[in-house]
């Protein structure tokens, strides 16, 4: 599937829009952690929560379960938290 | 001011440094180059433009290797390395963090890694980093993965004493002041903000406090360990059964003795002027004279503004291990000037003549030469300096 990374997690992928694979949250940043090593613990912390500050969209719809159910047709945003101004 | 020149990486070699200067900001990390004589300075930065980097650490085995605690308002806690002094770097393979849940505990995330010390001289490649919250890891393999100490990090009694976020300073509570005998690589010490201070004798397997004669807030029993707020701790080169302490609750000397009732902290600063008092952060020691160490007073008083007292920065020198102290402000702003020096943001050189340097909360870098004698600025308009380091390059 398709995923947006932010400009911040670019030093890891070099671009924008990479493409990844998993039937959950968990294993798509499991993933990711393949193919971009340690992009996942910047997103991901040791107890598998999700990061403050840091939003995850599927088809639009904001997520912060990582258990979320993917579809190999679905686009995934890691997105920034706009926080501050 | 201090002579100082932008230059890339690549000339920094051509320049043949002998000292570096490592400044941590909240926005970066810079490097200082210099000579022996350190009175023209080459800047090599930024480095992670935008990163908060609470520590940049030189290897002094081999004299080359530099590593960086590096987080961003939004990414996770790393560690980045070079092996070339700043020209690449890399991350690690695995930076510090917790195990998961055990023993009943809840399981924690590492926000930041605050403190970076390297390991004994006969053990190349090792080191150990300090946590907010407060944990210790170690690596073995020169910075490419970390591991938690779990007698630390999972101890019930430690996690008691360490409290939870909440409990801790401003910006999250932190282990710090990780010390290594240079006698003795199993012997260790460190401090934690709050959570007193602590030893060990066996590499980090057992640990025993330290906190006899080490006051707490009023009002507060100075038994329970968790209201000890150690805010630096150093070990004299020159004699390691000495160390000094800068406290929430004043400034401390422990000499050492072969009996734990007789190892008590003395508050060797009730000897500072009463108008500007023993409140601070950081705590220098001289390389080479375990009766001089150095300390930078900050408005510890009211609401703690964590200011220059009156708005006069000073630095005070001891040279017979806290019975006087002595002003050195010569250079520096001698009114409203209301940075102040964290702990980690002042240090000292080993050469023949010493000198200090320190960093302020306001962004500037000052060279203390002649032992903090004659104070002048090396730069300015950084952003906020979290960490200074020297280091003789090999």
């Amino acid at each position: 599937m398709k995923i947006l990374i932010p400009g911040a997690l670019r030093s890891y992928t070099g671009e924008s829009h990479v493409d990844a694979e998993g039937d959950t949250l968990d294993q798509l940043f499991a993933d990711l952690d393949r193919r971009y090593p340690g992009l996942r613990f910047r997103v991901v912390d040791e107890q598998g929560q999700l990061r403050p500050n840091m939003r995850i969209f599927v088809n639009g719809l904001g997520v912060r379960d990582l258990r979320q159910a993917l579809k190999p047709d679905d686009f995934v945003a890691v997105v920034l938290a706009l926080s501050g101004g | 001011m201090s002579r100082t020149t932008a230059t890339s990486p690549a000339s920094i070699k051509k320049a043949a440094a002998r000292l570096v200067v490592l400044v941590a900001t909240r926005k970066g990390a810079w490097l200082f180059h210099s000579d022996g004589k350190r009175k023209a300075w080459t800047v090599d930065g930024p480095h992670f433009l935008g990163h908060t980097i609470s520590h940049v650490m030189l290897d002094p085995r081999d004299g080359r290797t530099l590593l960086a605690a590096a987080r961003t308002g939004h990414l996770g806690p790393t560690v980045f390395r070079s092996t070339n002094l700043g020209r690449s770097w890399k991350e690690a393979q695995q930076p510090p963090a917790f195990a998961a849940a055990s023993n009943g505990l809840p399981g924690r995330s590492v926000d930041h890694t605050f403190w970076l010390t390297p390991g004994h001289a006969s053990e190349p490649g090792s080191w150990y980093a300090g946590t907010s919250p407060q944990g210790l890891f170690r690596s073995i393999d020169a910075g490419v993965t970390w591991a938690p100490l779990p007698a630390v990090n999972d101890d019930p009694q430690f996690r008691e004493w360490m409290g939870s976020a909440q409990d801790g300073t401003p910006d999250g509570p932190k282990l710090h002041s990780v010390i290594v005998d240079p006698r003795d690589p199993k012997h260790l010490y460190f401090g934690m903000s709050g959570g007193g201070v602590h030893e060990s004798r066996d590499g980090g397997q057992s640990w025993a406090t330290l906190i006899q004669g080490m006051e707490v807030v009023e009002g507060f029993d100075a038994a329970t360990v968790t209201f000890h707020d150690p805010h630096c701790v150093r070990l004299c080169p020159a004699n390691p059964d000495r160390l000094y302490q800068q406290n929430h609750c004043g400034i401390y000397r422990l000499d050492r003795t072969d009996r734990p009732s007789g190892d008590v902290w003395h508050r060797i600063g009730r000897k500072m002027p009463k108008r500007v008092g023993d409140i601070g952060f950081p705590m220098v020691v001289h390389p080479r004279d375990a009766d001089t160490a150095w300390v930078f007073p900050m408005d510890g008083t009211d609401v703690w503004p964590r200011t220059s007292p009156a708005g006069q920065p000073a630095a005070y020198v001891t040279r017979n291990a806290g019975k006087t102290w002595q002003r050195l402000d010569q250079g520096l702003p001698d009114s409203q000037a209301w940075w102040t020096v964290k702990r980690q943001a002042m240090t000292v050189d080993a050469q023949a003549k010493p000198a200090l340097y320190l960093g302020t909360t306001g962004g500037e870098l000052w060279i203390g030469r002649d032992e903090g004698a004659s104070w002048t600025n090396i730069a300015r308009h950084l952003p906020e300096i979290y960490a200074v380091e020297v280091a003789e390059l090999a």
